[in-house]
């Protein structure tokens, strides 16, 4: 596409204005952790790591981080498998309220998460709790689950349209059986969909704190929902500065290794 | 039966309302080159699924070697199939597409890399093992699905419309190509097609399929000598039909009959009616047609209707002819190609 000169200057200024917007603050962020500031004065007079000392020796933050660690792998876990299930389900048969199906599954990511929050803590107040499983660990992976489970199932049904079932048809008319042609051609075309989706999914989890405040019982920590609760003592400001820095890199990187993934699998030829 | 390689019997397959296949009866038998033919749309492709095991059939049954398959999933049919997009699997070498189906039935890697090296090189593809699928063209893409196929040695091969995506040139050198190659291996080959010349230059025996029907089974010179019916007399070779009043007055009579256009002779009007048994109609050139090789003459008859004639250009060039256009002639045929079209009055 041709723009006319002024027509560039105007989309390159608002371009760069808009990655200022979303990435100064992040830089920021990883900026403070190394100010000696306690207050993050600007500019920063000096640069220290004993922020981040005092971050890995903070169990409070250490105990988060492990939780969402947890949580994370949880939910990806029950979003690879029933996510996948739900898309093959959804591409390979044809049955009654299969468009329903897909939108059901697909809805929870656009879902308010105060509302899936407020939503879930009700639902397992009162089923879960008379069979004796209180609000905790379990529980937030079951919340996040809930919108893990899209991105697995969006990644699937992608690459599961764009391939022809006659792979598989070939493979099975050549003699394999049901679970052969799985493990042979089925999941090795779509692994890196999975592991894509798996990525993402685990980095939703990894950052969600309103579905989890409401599901998550008195003892359990994520690392946002422990940022949140620290950033208002200033006592805590520099360790929370090194404590967002982490999140920030540990949600980068599964998010660009999914978008690898899936472009190098767009290209079609390398699967 | 004894040497039946494939026996279908009233099979039906209807998907929602559409009945794609409507009560096929067929026999195929051993080492046979048999084409199914029919225009988009008649079934010819869900009758290959259903005896591949992809599709289960809404009722009849399928037989292959004299055994009933109906129920058996495609991994238990000795049948192999050339997809028409050769559905070579992305992630594997060719090689190891080759060898895919010797891996399954477990046979011992130094055996079956011989196999399948022996299988590239007879569709000429011997240095092209290590490459992966998507870095070969259409027609060695085309020769890896026939090598997959083949190298198992089944006794049937499923091949459907394999030549569709490849140009002319290379879709000629292929029918010769898969014409040998079946001589060779003695596999019975069921080869769908839209393509009517392919279909007459391939096969032993022709199927020509309407709407989910098989309407004629056939050698190539029966199907295009003796249509059964008139849809077959209209889809094989050109509808050169004469009907009604121009019957009556040119073959005396009134039904349709079918003339193929090769057989008939353009002469000048005042050419005498000296032939016996010799049917004769007079009209004007409508349409001449160069093809090179030869030339085709629409020709509308003073008795009603339109013939179309195909002459051989013995003599003639591209001037000459076009000077023919909007001209009086006679055509003149023997009476033994007038072939009256079963089921027509
Ligand atoms: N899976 C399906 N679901 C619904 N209808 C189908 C399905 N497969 C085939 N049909 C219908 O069945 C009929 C026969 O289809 P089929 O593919 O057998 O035709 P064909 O003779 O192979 O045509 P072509 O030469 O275009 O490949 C068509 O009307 C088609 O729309
Ligand atoms: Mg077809």
């Amino acid at each position: 596409m041709n723009l006319s000169r002024p027509a560039r200057i105007t989309v390159r200024i608002a371009a760069a204005l808009g990655f200022a917007v979303i990435y100064v603050p992040l830089l920021l962020v990883l900026i403070n952790s190394l100010n000696p500031d306690r207050s993050s004065g600007w500019p920063p007079p000096g640069l220290t790591f004993d922020w981040w000392v005092d971050a890995w020796h903070s169990s409070g933050a250490r105990g988060a981080l492990w939780t969402s660690l947890k949580a994370g792998l949880g939910a990806t876990a029950i979003a690879l498998v029933l996510g996948t299930l739900v898309a093959f389900a959804c591409q390979r048969y044809k049955f009654f309220g299969r468009e329903a199906i897909s939108f059901v599954v697909v809805l929870p990511i656009a879902l308010p998460g105060i509302v899936t929050g407020v939503a879930l803590n009700t639902a397992f107040r009162t089923v879960l709790e008379p069979l004796g499983v209180g609000l905790g660990l379990f529980t937030v992976i079951v919340g996040h689950a809930t919108f893990c489970i899209v991105v697995v199932f969006n990644n699937v049904i992608a690459r599961l349209r764009r391939m022809p079932g006659s792979y598989e048809e070939a493979a099975m008319d050549l003699g394999a059986h049901t679970f052969r042609t799985f493990v042979d051609v089925t999941f090795p075309l779509v692994r890196s969909a999975l592991v894509a989706g798996g990525l993402l999914a685990f980095a939703l989890s990894f950052d969600e704190i309103v579905v989890t405040t409401f599901t998550a019982g008195p003892g359990v920590q994520t690392l946002p929902v422990w940022i949140f609760s620290n950033m208002a003592r200033p006592q805590q400001a520099p360790v929370v500065n090194v404590v967002a820095a982490v999140l920030v890199l540990l949600s980068v990187i599964p998010i660009y290794l999914a978008q690898r993934l899936s472009s190098d699998t767009a290209s079609g030829s390398r699967i | 039966m004894e040497g039946m390689a494939i026996r279908l019997q009233n099979l039906r397959k209807t998907f929602g309302r559409t009945e794609a296949v409507a009560g096929v009866e067929l026999e195929i038998a051993d080492g046979e080159f048999f084409s199914m033919l029919g225009p988009s749309g008649s079934g010819k492709t869900t009758v290959l699924r259903m005896i591949a095991g992809f599709e289960a059939p809404t009722s009849g049954t399928v037989e292959l070697a004299g055994s009933d398959v109906t129920r058996l999933a495609p991994f238990e049919r000795d049948v192999h199939t050339v997809f028409q997009d050769y559905a070579l699997f992305p992630h594997m070498t060719v090689e190891q597409n080759v060898a895919y189906g010797l891996k399954v039935r477990k046979v011992p890697k130094p055996e079956r890399l011989k196999q399948a090296r022996e299988a590239l090189a007879s569709v000429r593809l011997a240095d092209f093992g290590t490459r992966r699928p998507s870095q070969l063209s259409g027609g060695q893409r085309q020769r890896v699905a026939l090598a997959r196929a083949l190298v198992g040695r089944p006794k049937v091969l499923l091949l459907d419309e394999p030549l569709g995506a490849l140009d002319l040139k290379l879709r000629e050198q292929m029918q010769v190509e898969l014409k040998a190659i079946q001589r060779e291996v003695g596999i019975t080959f069921v080869f769908v097609t839209h393509d009517q010349e392919e279909a007459l230059t391939m096969s032993d025996r022709i199927a020509v399929f309407n709407q989910g029907r098989v309407e004629q089974v056939g050698t190539p010179a029966q199907i295009y000598e003796r249509p059964a019916t008139p849809f077959v007399a209209g889809f094989v070779g050109t509808s050169n039909l004469l009907t009604d009043d121009a019957a009556e007055q040119v073959v005396g009579d009134r039904a349709t009959y079918s003339i193929r256009p090769e057989k008939i002779r353009v002469l000048k009007e005042s050419a005498l009616a000296d032939e016996p048994r010799h049917s004769r109609a007079t009209g004007t050139v409508a349409e001449v047609v160069y093809l090179g090789d030869a030339t085709r003459f629409l020709v509308d008859l003073d008795a009603g209707g339109r013939l179309t004639a195909l002459q051989q250009n013995l003599e003639t060039s591209s001037e000459d002819v076009a000077a023919f256009r909007g001209s009086r002639v006679t055509l003149q045929w023997h009476q033994r190609h007038n072939f009256r079209v079963p089921g027509t009055r």
